[in-house]
């Protein structure tokens, strides 16, 4: 379980004025749980992935991992960014494998992401989409129990948005991962998250929380459902009245 | 690329044919103006007397001796200061003040230090390798993403595997622009220290001819000085093409 318990976080700025960018967060993502993080653009929605991930430091309050503070970045929170983060000079198996514990489960997660026909090819052959799902078998090829996903489908296009939710949430429930998706997309949000964290302005700090009332396993046609367009309904007036 | 070759020949042609066009037509009769047909006998001459060849071997020996040391000091501390930011703004300045010495410049204090010969050309055709190789390494290592320095840090993968297998690899288009540069440089240094501070080579070939009031052998050795730097340059743009297989066509400047 990743808790949050009072975390603000702020940087000097180029003329070394202090930033307030995060204020009191507190919030618990339970293990196997898929949760979202929407706000405005700007808000510290990534200053909070970096966070979690532990790649900053001198925060105030805590995090925990499993009862754990997290002071540093480890292989059990991985992050998917929403720029290419593979390494160009390796193949997809080399760069599944380059993190794995278990070199012998490499092919088993390229498999589960459906580029066992890709394999031996560089990213600059992969398409955007098949550049996430490489990302993806990395992350679970590292064993981590956390996933960050820091608006990993942003440069996509609709089609291969469509196709990879349905395969991440096939994943997220196969493997039974915890994921934290960072988005701006409210509709991607509820149909693939658990709840849905809403983000005030910066310095930002949790406006509400939103419970998803979806079973699993979803189709795209919910999206077209009363229920689902009501809560869209309800973030967007959160969102705009921020 | 065939179209390419063919228009540098034809190029080629044409100035030669103008050149010693204008030699007849102007009746030059100065031996210190050769016409190209007086050139390519004198290549002749030099290639088959075999004359010329103990010089390209030692100027290629300084040469690669010279940019090889270059070479590896350059990448290593390029990567160790773009690594760490500590040593790389304690060096940048040191490096910045050093750089726009000409290597020329260096050939007297060589000489006192390192006497005439072999070591004082070395040193030249380190100081007039390194600095691009250098600087092109630092500026690559520096310009990594920070995606993949947290990932090396979430994947706690220690800093010889860092070094290998993310910022060299990561540094490489940087660093074999800079060895290109690198390699012209040395290139230059060498025929500057042979000229002034040697007994051997294609430096001295030249200023050898020159005592003799041969210009014909003169621009000869130049030809065989072009054609041999052409031939390192493209030898190292091979090893890019093997090495950054990986980059697309788009990625590669030339």
């Amino acid at each position: 379980m990743i808790e949050l318990i009072n975390v603000s976080y702020s940087y000097k700025d180029s003329m070394r004025k202090q930033f307030e960018v995060l204020k009191n967060i507190s919030f618990k993502v339970k293990n196997g749980e898929l949760i979202s993080i929407i706000g405005p653009s700007g808000c510290g929605k990534t200053t909070l992935a970096n966070l979690i991930a532990g790649y900053l430091k001198n925060k105030k309050g805590k995090i925990c991992e499993n009862g754990r503070d997290i002071i540093a970045p480890g292989k059990d929170r991985f992050v998917i960014n929403q720029e290419n983060d593979l390494f160009d000079w390796m193949n997809v198996e080399e760069n599944v494998s380059f993190f794995a514990d278990n070199k012998k489960k490499v092919l088993e997660y390229i498999k589960l992401v459906g580029l066992e026909n890709c394999k031996r090819k560089y990213p600059y052959e992969l398409s955007g989409g098949m550049k996430k799902r490489v990302s993806i078998a990395r992350a679970l090829a590292a064993n981590a129990e956390v996933l960050i996903m820091d608006e990993p489908f942003n440069s996509l296009d609709y089609s291969i948005k469509e196709k990879l939710y349905d395969d991440l949430a096939k994943i997220w429930k196969k493997t039974n991962k915890t994921i934290i998706l960072i988005s701006h997309d409210i509709e991607e949000a509820i149909y693939l998250s658990d709840r849905i964290i809403i983000l005030n302005n910066r310095p930002a700090s949790i406006k509400k929380i939103f419970n998803v009332p979806f079973s699993y396993p979803r189709n795209s046609g919910l999206k077209d459902s009363v229920r689902f367009m009501n809560i869209e309904k309800q973030i967007k007036e959160e969102l705009i009245h921020l | 690329m065939k179209n390419r070759f063919i228009q540098v020949i034809l190029t080629v042609f044409i100035i030669l044919f103008i050149w010693q066009f204008s030699y007849f037509i102007f009746q030059i009769k100065n031996p210190l103006i050769p016409s190209p047909f007086q050139i390519f006998l004198a290549l002749k001459e030099v290639t088959l007397s075999g004359e010329i060849f103990p010089h390209i071997l030692y100027s290629l020996e300084r040469v690669l001796v010279g940019f090889f040391m270059a070479s590896f000091i350059a990448i290593s501390l390029g990567l160790f200061c773009g690594y760490s930011k500590k040593i790389g703004s304690l060096l940048e300045p040191l490096v910045e003040i050093l750089r726009p010495i000409p290597p020329i410049a260096w050939i007297p204090l060589a000489i006192l230090i390192f006497g005439l010969g072999d070591r004082s050309s070395y040193f030249i055709i380190f100081v007039g390798a390194f600095f691009p190789i250098f600087t092109n390494t630092f500026f690559g290592a520096r310009s990594i993403p920070k995606v993949y320095i947290n990932l090396a840090k979430t994947g706690n993968i220690g800093v010889y595997s860092y070094f290998k297998n993310i910022l060299l690899k990561f540094s490489l288009p940087y660093i074999f622009t800079g060895l290109k540069i690198g390699i012209g440089m040395a290139w230059m240094s060498l025929i500057a220290a042979e000229l002034i501070g040697a007994q051997s080579g294609l430096g001295y070939f030249i200023q050898i001819n020159r005592l003799l009031l041969r210009t014909d052998k003169i621009i000869a050795g130049m030809i065989v000085i072009g054609f041999l730097g052409l031939l390192l340059n493209q030898f190292i743009k091979a090893i890019e093409k093997k090495c950054l297989f990986w980059r697309t066509e788009n990625d590669r400047a030339d």
